[in-house]
C-alpha cells in the first residue's frame, strides 16, 4: 500500500477569515483544488453551477457555499468545514464568513483553530475588518496566525506593496495589544495559485514559504504538560460478570500526561488517589496525553461524578471560583441582559449563572472600550462579571482552551454567549 | 506534549469517542442509526470502545427500506449478537402497508425519500430523543454546515439558517418535549480517514466492499445491482456479470457500484487515493438538484 505514510500523519485545524471580497473562498478552492482534493463530479457541479449563474469563469467559492441561501445571494452565511490532506498532513478548515454581522461565526470557527489565516487585499491593505478578524484571532488564542496578502496580480506583484502591508500589520499589533507570538506574512494570488501550493516565479522578491508549505510545517505549541487535567464525562459500571466491580472515569485529557500510579486529587471535593489503570475499549495503556479520551480508574472507592476535574497531584493546581471576570462574544439577538438567569456549561459542568455586571464593551472597529453598557447584542463582545451558582473547577482560557472556555443557555435552549475566563473576580 | 502527539486518527477518535459519551451522558434515550454501511460501523466500533467494559448503552436502530443487500443482514445480525447490543428495526414497507406513504414508480424509484416518515415514525414510537448517524461533513456541501449536535423540531425538521452556535468542544442537548436531536459523531472525519481506520483497527466489515463478482447493468453514467433484482429495467438496459465492489452501501436502488479489483484494505485505499469521483457521486439519491440533501435534510432525512 502506497499509503502506509497517511497512518502517521498529524492533523491541523485552521480557520480563514477576510473581508467580503478578499477572495477567501477562492484560496479556500484553491487549496482543496491543487491538493487534489475536489473530485471531478464536485468539479462539474461547481462548473454547471457557475454557468447557470452566467459567471464566466468557474466560481470556485461555489464548491464551499453549500447552503440553498447561500447559492442564491453568494454569499456565506454559516461556518463550513473543509477536509483535505497532503501526504504530510491532515488539514480541517472552518471557513467563516467576513460580514460583521456574522462575527459569531468567525468566533465559533476560530475556537478550536490552531491557525488562523487573515486575509488581505494587495489594493487596499489592512482594512477595518483585517483589525476585527484580527482582535477575535488574539482574544480567541490562536496560537499562530498567517496574514495572506492577496491579489498580487493587481498591485503587478510589486514587493513594496508586500512591504508595506507587513509593517502596517505589525504596528496594528503593537498598537492594539494584540496576543500574537508568531506571525507570517505571505504575498499570494489565489485566483492563479501563486504562493497557495506552490511558490510563485512571479515574486521572486519573496524568499519564505508557500501557504501550503507553511501549514504543513508549522508546529503548534501544547499546554503545560506537569499538570494534567481530566474532566469527568461519564462514570462507566458494567456491572457484569465479567466487571463485577468495574468503576472507571470517561473523559478527554485537557492538558497533560496521565501515567499508570501517578498520584491525583479530585476536584471540587480534594480527595486523592492513585492512578491504577488507563481503558480505551480492550486496551490498557500505561499512559495517555492531552487530547486523548481514555477511561481511567483509580485505587480509592471515592465519590466522584460527571463534572468533577481530576487533575495531577502535582504542578499548578486549577483554580476555583464563582465568581468570574469573562470575556464574552454575544452570539444572538436575544440580548445579555444583567441579572438574568443563563445556564452555563463549562467543560462536563453545568451550572446557572447571572452576569452581574458589564464592565465594558469593546468597540473593535474604533478599538475602544465602551462603558456604562447594561445590554449586549449579537456580535458585541465584552468584559463581564459572572456569578454562578456553584464553584466551576477552571483555569484561565489563556493557560487551557477547554478548562477556560464556556457557553451561555438562556430559557428557549438556545446558546447565546461564548466566554473566556480571565481570572476569578476578587 | 499535547495533540501534536496524537496521529490524525487518534485524535479523530479522541473527539468522537468524547462525542458518544456526551451522548449518554445527556440524552434520557439515545440510539445508533445503524445502516450496514462502513460510516454505522465504525460509528457502532468507536462507541463500543467509548463505553467498554460496559455495553454501548443504547440500542442499533436499522431503517430497512427492504431492498437489502442480503449480505448487509447477516453482517447486522451477527455484530448485535457480538456486541450484545438491542435492534430495532423500522420498516418502510411496514410505513407502505399503513397508507403512511406512497411508493415512488418509474424507472428511477426509490424508497430513499420514504424513510424519512419511517425514521421519524421509529423515533417516534421508541421515544428516542437522540439518534447518532454516521454522517460526515466531507460528504456533501449542506452537511459541511451541520453542526455535530444538530437540533430538530417537532417534525423532526433541520433549520439550517438558525442553527445553535457550536464552539470549542461544547455541546449544547437542551430540547423541548416532543423535539430531539441527531448528532453526528464522525462529522469530521473523511472518506479516507474512515478507510484508514477500519485499517488500522482491522474492522471486519459486510463482503459488499471487497470486489466480487455480481449481475449489474449500467444506467445513467454508473453502475447498478441486478441482483438482488429490485430495480425495474428499461429495455435497452442489459444485465451483465462484473467486477465490482460497494463503496457506500444503502438501499439497493441507490447504491452505485463501482468496478474494481480491490481485494483487501489496503487495495481499497490505494483505489480510494487514485479515484477522482466522490463517493456520493455514485449516489443516485443526490443528483435529483443542486441542494438535494439540503432539501431532503430540512424534512427530517438522516
Amino acid at each position: 500500500m502506497q499509503n502506509n505514510g497517511y497512518l502517521e500523519m498529524k492533523l491541523l485545524r485552521f480557520t480563514t477569515a477576510g473581508s467580503v471580497d478578499d477572495g477567501k473562498s477562492t484560496l479556500i478552492g484553491r487549496l482543496l483544488y491543487d491538493s487534489k482534493s475536489i473530485f471531478e463530479d464536485q468539479l462539474e457541479a461547481v462548473e454547471e453551477a457557475s454557468r447557470s449563474r452566467g459567471n464566466e469563469e468557474v466560481n470556485l467559492a461555489l464548491l464551499t457555499d453549500g447552503l440553498r441561501a447561500e447559492r442564491e445571494q453568494g454569499i456565506t452565511i454559516d461556518v463550513a468545514y473543509r477536509y483535505f490532506a497532503t501526504p504530510k498532513r491532515k488539514f480541517i478548515i472552518a471557513d467563516t464568513p467576513g460580514h460583521i454581522q456574522y462575527t459569531r461565526n468567525m468566533v465559533t470557527g476560530a475556537s478550536t483553530a490552531d491557525l488562523a489565516v487573515i486575509l488581505v487585499d494587495a489594493r487596499h491593505g489592512i482594512m477595518e475588518q483585517t483589525v476585527r478578524h484580527s482582535c477575535i484571532a488574539s482574544l480567541l488564542r490562536i496560537p499562530k496566525v498567517v496574514v495572506a496578502v492577496n491579489k498580487m496580480d493587481l498591485v503587478d506583484f510589486d514587493s513594496k506593496v508586500f512591504d508595506d502591508i507587513s509593517a502596517a500589520y505589525t504596528a496594528m499589533i503593537n498598537k492594539n495589544g494584540l496576543e500574537f507570538k508568531d506571525v507570517i506574512f505571505i504575498p499570494m494570488c489565489a485566483k492563479d495559485g501563486d504562493n497557495v501550493v506552490s511558490r510563485s516565479e512571479l515574486m521572486p522578491w519573496y524568499s519564505g514559504p508557500s501557504l501550503l508549505e507553511h501549514l504543513e510545517q508549522v508546529e503548534i505549541p501544547g499546554g503545560d504538560a506537569d499538570s494534567m487535567r481530566f474532566p469527568v464525562q461519564y462514570v462507566i459500571r458494567p456491572i457484569s460478570r465479567q466487571f463485577p466491580d468495574f468503576r472507571g472515569y470517561g473523559g478527554r485529557i485537557a492538558q497533560g500526561i496521565i501515567r499508570v500510579g501517578d498520584s491525583i486529587e479530585v476536584l471540587p471535593s480534594g480527595s486523592k488517589s492513585t492512578v491504577t489503570g488507563i481503558w480505551l475499549g480492550e486496551k490498557q495503556k500505561e499512559q495517555a496525553v492531552a487530547g486523548e479520551s481514555v477511561c481511567i480508574t483509580i485505587k480509592d472507592d471515592i465519590d466522584i461524578s460527571r463534572g468533577d476535574v481530576i487533575a495531577s497531584d502535582s504542578g499548578v493546581k486549577p483554580s476555583m471560583s464563582n465568581d468570574f471576570v469573562l470575556d464574552v462574544c454575544w452570539l444572538r439577538t436575544s440580548p445579555l441582559v444583567c441579572g438574568k438567569r443563563y445556564t452555563i456549561r463549562h467543560a462536563t459542568q453545568e451550572v446557572a449563572g447571572i452576569v452581574k455586571e458589564i464592565e465594558y464593551k469593546l468597540d473593535i472597529d474604533k478599538q475602544e472600550k465602551v462603558y456604562d453598557i447594561e445590554q449586549l447584542t449579537a456580535n458585541d463582545i465584552a468584559r463581564v462579571h459572572l456569578k454562578t451558582a456553584a464553584p466551576l473547577v477552571f483555569d484561565a482560557y489563556r493557560d487551557n482552551r477547554t478548562m477556560g472556555s464556556l457557553i451561555f443557555i438562556d430559557g428557549t435552549n438556545d446558546t447565546v454567549g461564548a466566554g473566556m475566563i480571565v481570572e476569578s473576580y476578587d | 506534549m499535547s495533540l501534536n502527539q496524537l496521529t490524525h486518527l487518534n485524535e479523530l477518535e479522541a473527539e468522537s469517542v468524547f462525542i458518544l459519551r456526551e451522548v449518554a451522558a445527556q440524552f434520557e434515550k439515545p440510539c445508533i442509526l445503524f445502516s450496514g454501511g462502513k460510516d454505522s460501523i465504525v460509528l457502532t466500533y468507536l462507541a463500543y470502545k467509548a463505553f467498554y467494559p460496559a455495553k454501548i448503552p443504547f440500542p442499533l436502530v436499522h431503517i430497512d427500506t427492504g431492498h437489502n443487500f442480503p449480505e448487509t443482514l447477516v453482517y447486522r445480525d451477527e455484530l448485535v449478537k457480538r456486541l450484545g447490543a438491542d435492534l430495532v428495526v423500522g420498516s418502510v414497507q411496514k410505513s407502505i402497508d399503513e397508507g403512511k406513504v406512497v411508493e415512488e414508480k418509474g424507472f428511477n424509484a426509490s424508497r430513499n425519500k420514504l424513510q424519512t416518515v419511517t425514521l421519524l415514525d421509529t423515533l417516534a414510537g421508541h421515544k428516542f430523543d437522540c439518534a447518532c448517524g454516521g454522517a460526515r461533513r466531507d460528504e456533501e456541501k449542506a452537511r459541511a454546515k451541520e453542526r455535530i449536535f444538530s437540533h430538530r423540531d417537532e417534525f423532526g425538521q433541520w433549520n439550517p439558517k438558525n442553527q445553535r452556535p457550536e464552539l470549542w468542544n461544547i455541546f449544547n442537548a437542551k430540547k423541548d418535549p416532543g423535539e430531539h436531536f441527531r448528532v453526528f459523531p464522525i462529522s469530521n472525519w473523511t472518506e479516507m480517514d474512515v478507510w484508514q481506520y477500519i485499517y488500522q483497527e482491522k474492522i471486519e466489515l459486510p463482503s459488499l466492499y471487497y470486489t466480487h463478482m455480481r449481475k449489474c447493468f449500467y444506467r445513467d453514467g454508473q453502475w447498478l445491482a441486478a441482483d438482488p433484482d429490485f430495480i425495474p429495467r428499461r429495455p435497452e438496459e442489459v444485465v451483465e456479470e462484473r467486477e465490482v465492489r460497494c463503496r457506500t452501501i444503502g438501499d439497493v436502488t441507490c447504491t452505485g457500484l463501482t468496478l474494481s479489483h480491490a481485494h483487501s484494505l489496503e487495495e481499497i485505499i490505494d483505489e480510494i487515493a487514485s479515484t477522482r469521483v466522490t463517493e456520493r457521486g455514485g449516489r443516485a439519491d443526490d443528483k435529483r438538484s443542486e441542494t438535494a440533501m439540503e432539501d431532503r435534510k430540512k424534512q427530517g432525512y438522516f
